[in-house]
Formats: structure tokens, sequence, C-alpha cells
């Protein structure tokens, strides 16, 4: 058995928090796992902040990895201490079977604050019961408060794991809707499909009508999986798209035989991402917010 | 830079908050309330409480605003006596714990019935066990009675005067109020009760000691910027710079910081940026450039999408 994702939430925790707060919590997380979701649960749940405070964490490269190791896609580098401390009170519900511990779940999400909302969501691919979450997720990402839609659509393992491909072609549209970043999605590549590409390029179309820019990133999940009714939309684009736009799409028909054709009078354009090693995030552009 | 102590967020448009960034409001609080007509179960108390802890918060953030709430059992519907009593046991303990919750309010009596005077006390009892700070809302029918009885009671179960604020004040209220050393806020509407130039006599009678303004903007005829607008009177009929900084700004953050839920460096210096809330704080306050091309394009993003 390796390190655990609780165990390591809470040694991180034990180096940064007093210890009068790592005393009330660890006596919280015992609660927990006596008694689960209660009322001094709930309690605990939001006071979280109060007694451990809100600090980054400002985790180390080698934590980062052994986050990455205990659970693929466990990305904690930008939480806080409340949001660690949260997660390890959840993590000590005691679950037996799969519907009653959703009930319970229900329960913390119904009573969250914008704060626990993102904790929690930010925790569900911690959570034992995989596939029990997948209404609670779609659910996140209907959320209008973009700060909780991000907790669980970006740096987080779930969505490309579990989301159906219906839902999971919402959470893309819904990044370039809000503008939230598409290269933060988790293995966003593995879940490429056509009717997305569809989507896309009918969203782009939209975007073209009323004169408004079109990100980058939108390309990535066109270019890949592009057919015939596609290409004309990334000719387009090679055209007559911005620097960056073109860049985009020479990297996202990057492997896709169906684009060969397209990109040949676009050669040192293809070298230049080649040599430059042209990635997703340079092309999302400077966003302080992430 | 202005607080508003006492608005109804939930009942206004993005409009007044664009309005209010641009007036200088740094900072809101927003008491829990009736929302015009009575609530029927408990769930729409829950989802109330829920919006202003969740919801609300964010949308403000949006507009460099920084968010507080209160949560209570408000005078109104305390009335409804079974609906109470499930408000009171189930839900108040439970929210006015939440992050970013400055007091227990707003309570007090709208009638002053024994039902809402029941419901009162056992918020006192509430805030008193939690120490928390209490705002009051005083009747405005039978004003000077349900504001003195409010006081007498809140003094009966041991809550020092300087951990409440007693809102609605007017020019019957306030003497009582200030000599009782319970803090004044009052409320400026734009036509009816208190207004503008009756407040900056209030403050050239009484000084800005423990002295408040705030609009109580909600559902019905009221101003989002009267903090900033009866500040700008005040600088116009000569109230010298530093009672109205108390009066608009600092003593709200006093009275009500007390809850330890709310300090000056929440908007002075945010982390760069609050990843809870997506606060970007107000561009035109501290004197930077918009991240975004557009005006407005931000604020585009909050839609119901």
């Amino acid at each position: 058995m390796g390190i655990t994702a609780a165990s390591l939430l809470d040694s991180w925790l034990a180096e940064r928090i007093d210890p009068t707060a790592l005393d009330w919590l660890r006596n919280k997380v015992t609660s927990a796992r006596r008694s689960g979701v209660d009322a001094g649960f709930l309690l605990a749940m939001s006071s979280a902040p109060r007694k451990v405070g809100r600090a980054g964490l400002a985790l180390s490269a080698t934590d980062l990895a052994r986050a990455a190791k205990a659970r693929t896609g466990f990305q904690p580098a930008h939480w806080t201490v409340d949001q660690a401390a949260r997660t390890l009170l959840l993590l000590a519900v005691p679950v037996t079977e799969p519907e009653p511990f959703v009930r319970t779940l229900d329960r913390l999400f119904d009573d969250g604050d914008l704060g626990e909302l993102v904790a929690l969501y930010q925790a569900l691919p911690l959570l034992p019961e995989p596939d029990a979450h997948r209404a609670r997720a779609a659910e996140g990402v209907r959320s209008n408060m973009q700060a909780v839609f991000e907790a669980i659509a970006l740096r987080n393992p779930y969505p490309a794991e579990q989301l159906d491909e219906a839902a999971f072609n919402q959470l893309v549209l819904k990044c370039l809707f809000l503008g939230s970043p598409l290269h933060l999605v988790h293995s966003v590549d593995r879940r490429a499909n056509t009717t997305l590409a569809r989507m896309l390029c009918d969203y782009a179309h939209e975007r073209w009508s009323a004169s408004r820019p079109v990100s980058p990133e939108l390309w990535r999940l066109v270019g890949r999986v592009a057919g015939e009714s596609e290409l004309a939309d990334l000719g387009r684009v090679l055209e007559k798209g911005t620097e960056k736009e073109r860049l985009a799409v020479v990297l996202a028909c990057r492997g896709n035989p169906n684009t060969a054709a397209l990109l040949t009078p676009y050669g040192a354009l293809v070298r230049r991402v080649d040599e430059e090693r042209v990635t997703w995030s340079e092309l999302a552009g400077r966003d302080h917010r992430h | 830079m202005f607080i508003d102590p006492h608005i109804h967020m939930q009942a206004r448009t993005t409009d007044d908050y664009e309005a209010m960034a641009k007036a200088g409001v740094v900072a809101v609080l927003e008491p829990a309330f009736w929302v015009g007509q009575p609530r029927t179960n408990v769930g729409a108390f829950q989802h109330y409480f829920s919006s202003l802890v969740g919801w609300e918060r964010f949308r403000a953030a949006q507009f460099g605003i920084r968010h507080y709430c209160m949560i209570g059992l408000n005078a109104k519907e305390a009335n409804n006596v079974e609906l109470t009593r499930d408000v009171l046991t189930e839900l108040v303990p439970r929210y006015v714990g939440k992050e970013g919750v400055v007091a227990v309010g707003e309570i007090g009596f709208d009638d002053i019935t024994e039902a809402e005077e029941k419901a009162f006390r056992a918020q006192l009892a509430i805030a008193k066990e939690l120490d928390m700070p209490v705002c009051v809302h005083t009747p405005h029918r039978d004003k000077k009675r349900g504001t003195s009885r409010s006081m007498d009671i809140a003094i009966e179960h041991g809550i020092e005067p300087g951990k409440v604020v007693i809102d609605h004040n007017n020019e019957e209220t306030v003497k009582e109020v200030l000599d009782r050393g319970f803090w004044a806020a009052f409320t400026i509407y734009p036509k009816t009760k208190m207004g503008n130039e009756r407040m900056v006599a209030i403050v050239k009678q009484y000084g800005s000691t423990r002295v408040m303004v705030d609009s109580s903007a909600d559902w019905g005829v009221s101003d989002p910027l009267a903090v900033p607008k009866t500040a700008r009177l005040m600088k116009e009929l000569g109230i010298a710079e530093e009672s109205i900084r108390e009066a608009c700004y600092s003593n709200a953050l006093r009275a009500y910081g007390q809850s330890g839920q709310i300090k000056e460096t929440d908007w002075t210096s945010p982390a760069t940026v609050d990843q809870r809330t997506l606060f970007e704080g107000n561009s035109v306050l501290r004197g930077q450039e918009p991240r975004i091309e557009e005006p407005g394009e931000r604020r585009a993003g909050v839609v119901i999408e």
C-alpha cells in the first residue's frame, strides 16, 4: 500500500498549522470516523478556516510528486490549509454503501458556503465509491460560481475519468464561455470526440458572426479529431487567424492524418511549433488568476 | 473608501454593483432579512442563507466588492412560530459560524409581538454564546419604544452594548442609543424616513462616534449609493474629513470587525488572486490598469449561464 492522500494532507498540515489547530483538527477527524456527518461535523467543516487559517499549502516539487503518486492527477499545488483540513474531515467519514454515502455528501454540498463547495469539489477524486459521484460532478459543472466550476473542472482528474461524453463536452464548452483555461483540464486530450469538435466549430462560428475573438485553446479539441466538416474552419484560421490561433491549429492538428494536406502550405509554422516547443499554456495567454 | 454595513444585495442588479464599485464602496454587509413575502418552509430559509454565504459573495467579488453577511431570523417572520422553531434550532446555529458571517442579524422587533420577542431573545443567546456582534432592526412603527425595549433586552441577556449595532435610527432614538453605549446606524432612504440632510444635522449635533450610515437598499425604493452620496453631502456641508470617514467607513469596520471575519486587508491587500471568490480587487481603487481590454467584459462573465 503506498502513502495515502489523507496521510499526505495530515503531514503537510502538521508542518504548517499551529499545534492547537492541529489538535482540534485531529480530534474532529477522530469524531468523524466514529459518528460520520452529524451536527458537530457540519460545524467543524464550516469553522475550519477560523481554526487553521487560509494560508496556501505552498507545497514543494517533492510533495507534489508524492501527491501524484498517491493518486493519479491529484494536484494540490494551489490548495490552502483550510481546504486540506476540510478534505481530511471528509475522508474520515465512514463509508459502507455508495447510496447512503452520496446522500451524506448531498447534505454537505447543500450546507456548504462558497469556500466549502470549492473544497468539496476539489476533494471529489479522493473519495471512495468514485462511480457514485458523477451526478454530483455534473452539478458542479452547472454552478454559476466560477470558483466552484473551476474546483471540479480544473486540476481535477475526476471529470476525465468519470463524466460521460455529454457532460464532459459541456465542461469544455463552459471553460471557453467563462474564460477558464482549458489547458488545466486534466487529460483533456484523451476525451476529444467528434461531437465536441462540431460543437466547438459551431461556437467559433457564433463568435465570428459577432466579430468577437475566439480563444486559441478552442482548436485543441477540434484539430486532433477533425474530419471533412472541420477542415474549412481550421483552414480559415490558418489563413486569417492571429499568430496564436494559427500556432494553435498547427499544434492541435498534430498526429491527425486528415489534416496533413491542410497543413502542407504551412511548413514554416509547423517547424516553428516543433522547434520552439510551443505549449497550450503559452497559447492560452497570460492569466494571473491561474 | 466606503462600507455599506446594511444592504440587501440579493435584491439588487449588477448595475448597482458596478455603480457602487465606481463610487468607491469596497465592502458590503448583508443582513439576513425577509424577501418580500413570507417564506413558507425551512428549505426556503436554508436556500437563502446558503446564497448569502455562497452565490451573493461570489457575485459581489466579480465587481471588486467584498461581501459579508449576517445570519438570523428576522423580526417579521418570527411571527410564524412553527417555522421559527425549525429555523432557530436547525439553521441559524449552523450558518452563523460560516466564513464571512460578521454578526447575528438582523433581529429585533417589527410589530413588537410576543413571538418576535421570543425569537429575539433566543438569538441574543446564540450571539452571547458565540461572542458575536448583533445587528438590531428597529421597528418603523412605534420606533422609539421598540428601540428602547430592544436595548433593554440586549442588556438583560448580558450582551455588551459595544457589540450591538442598533439600526434604522432617527432623531427620536439616537440620543438614547448613543448614551447607552450602543452603535447607532442610520439608514438613508431616498424619499421616506431618514434622509441625507437630516443625517448631516445628526452628525453635527452628536458627532460621529459610534455613528454609521447605511442604505438598506432592497427590493423597495432605495438607493445603493446612499453611503457615498451622504459622504459627499457631509463634505459639502462642512463635516470634518475624519468624521465622514468614521461614519461612512471605519465605524462599521470596527463594530463588525469584532467578529474577526472582516478586516481592512481583505480589500486593501487581498492575495493577488483569491481563489475562493476569484476576487480581483477594485482596479480603480488600487490604481491599476484593469486586466480586461474592454471595460465591463469581466462583468459579462456573471451570467446565469
